[in-house]
C-alpha cells in the first residue's frame, strides 16, 4: 500500500513538474525568408534561419555583411532586416480574440522595414520600436528604420 | 563614418549623414500613410512623423524631418523594402445557422486555399471563427472557437499540415454585416482562414 501511495505521490508530483519544464514558448511569428549570413539567437543558441522557422518573444534576429532576413507575425506585423542588422523581439503580446496587445522591437544596429499589424490598430503606441536614439510608437503604418552608425 | 568625418560632414551642412537613427514613413500596402511618434524614455511625444516618405533624422537631442521623393527612398532602400513578406490573403466559409456545417459552396474554395500555401514559403494559416449576433457573447465565443477548430479538422483532414495551422474564435466581435443585436445574419455565420 505505502509503495502505491509513494508512487502516486510521486507521478503527481511529475504531473504538476512536466508541463513548467516542458512548456512550448509561444509562436509570435515566423521566418519567410533569409539569404547570407543571418541567424536567430535564443537563449545562448544560434539557430539557421529558414522560412517556417518558428519565432518566440525575447529571439534576436541576427545579420552579417552580406545578410538579410524577413518574418511575418501572427497579429499580421511583417518585418524585413537588411545586412548587419540585430533585432531583438523584446515583447509580444498578442490576444487574437480581442485583437489586442503588445509589441516592442529593438532595433540595437542595421535596417529594418516594418508594416504593423493588429496589434498597432488596437491602441496608440500598443507597438513600440526602440532605437538607440528614441522609441517609436507605431500607429499603423510602413516604414523603415534605420540606426546611424 | 569616423568622429572627425562626422563634424566635418556636419559643418558642410548634411545633418542627415550622422544625426544618429534614421526613419522613413511609406504609403502602406492601400496607398495610406499613418503615423510614427518620435518618443522619449518617458513616453513624452517629441514629434510626429506622418507624411508619406518624410524622412527623420534623431539624435538622443534632436529630431529634424524632410521630405524625400519615392524615387529616392526606393534607391536607398529599395532592396529592404522588397524583402517585406507579401500581405495576408484571406478566404471566407460560411455556415449553417447554428452549426459548425458548411454550405457547399464554401467546400470548393480548398483547392485555392492550398495553392496559396504552395505560393509562400514558410506559410502559416489562422482560421478564425465568427458569430452572427444570436445569442450571448460568451457562447458566441465559443461557437465561434469550435467553427474553427472544427474547419482546421478538417483542413487536417484534407491533407494540410497541422503545425501550420491555429485556430481562434472572434465571436461577434467582427460583424461582417453590421446588424443590431440578437439578429440572425447568414453573411457573419463564417470562417476567415488568413495564409500568410
Amino acid at each position: 500500500m505505502r509503495l502505491i501511495r509513494t508512487i502516486t505521490v510521486l507521478f503527481s508530483v511529475l504531473a504538476i513538474l512536466l508541463p513548467l519544464g516542458t512548456a512550448q514558448a509561444e509562436e509570435i511569428g515566423r521566418i519567410k525568408g533569409a539569404v547570407g549570413d543571418a541567424s536567430i539567437e535564443r537563449e545562448g543558441e544560434s539557430i539557421k534561419p529558414k522560412p517556417g522557422q518558428v519565432l518566440q518573444q525575447s529571439d534576436v534576429l541576427q545579420t552579417g555583411a552580406n545578410g538579410r532576413v524577413a518574418a511575418t507575425f501572427v497579429d499580421n506585423s511583417r518585418f524585413s532586416a537588411g545586412p548587419n542588422s540585430r533585432v531583438e523581439l523584446s515583447k509580444f503580446a498578442y490576444d487574437p480574440t480581442t485583437e489586442e496587445g503588445e509589441f516592442v522591437t529593438s532595433v540595437e544596429k542595421g535596417s529594418l522595414a516594418i508594416i504593423s499589424g493588429k496589434i498597432a490598430k488596437s491602441e496608440p503606441d500598443a507597438m513600440k520600436v526602440k532605437l538607440p536614439s528614441a522609441i517609436l510608437g507605431v500607429r499603423g503604418t510602413r516604414f523603415i528604420v534605420e540606426v546611424g552608425q | 563614418m569616423n568622429r572627425l568625418a562626422c563634424v566635418v560632414v556636419v559643418l558642410a551642412g548634411f545633418m542627415t549623414a550622422c544625426a544618429g537613427d534614421t526613419i522613413v514613413l511609406l504609403p502602406d500596402d492601400e496607398g495610406k500613410t499613418g503615423t510614427v511618434a518620435v518618443l522619449s524614455d518617458d513616453g513624452q511625444e517629441r514629434a510626429l512623423i506622418s507624411d508619406a516618405y518624410e524622412t527623420a533624422s534623431v539624435s538622443s537631442s534632436s529630431v529634424s524631418t524632410k521630405t524625400q521623393n519615392a524615387d529616392a527612398v526606393e534607391s536607398e532602400f529599395g532592396e529592404l523594402l522588397e524583402g517585406l513578406p507579401p500581405p495576408p490573403e484571406s478566404f471566407l466559409l460560411y455556415f449553417v445557422e447554428g452549426t459548425s456545417t458548411l454550405i457547399d459552396s464554401s467546400k470548393s474554395v480548398l483547392p485555392s486555399i492550398f495553392a496559396e500555401i504552395e505560393r509562400r514559403p514558410g506559410a502559416q494559416v489562422q482560421v478564425t471563427g465568427h458569430t452572427d449576433t444570436v445569442g450571448k457573447q460568451a457562447d458566441n465565443d465559443a461557437l465561434s472557437k469550435q467553427r474553427a477548430k472544427a474547419i482546421r479538422d478538417w483542413l487536417i483532414d484534407k491533407g494540410m499540415d497541422a503545425t501550420l495551422i491555429s485556430a481562434v474564435g472572434r465571436g461577434e466581435r467582427e460583424l461582417l454585416v453590421e446588424t443590431g443585436d440578437e439578429t440572425a445574419e447568414p453573411a457573419n455565420r463564417r470562417v476567415q482562414i488568413i495564409v500568410r
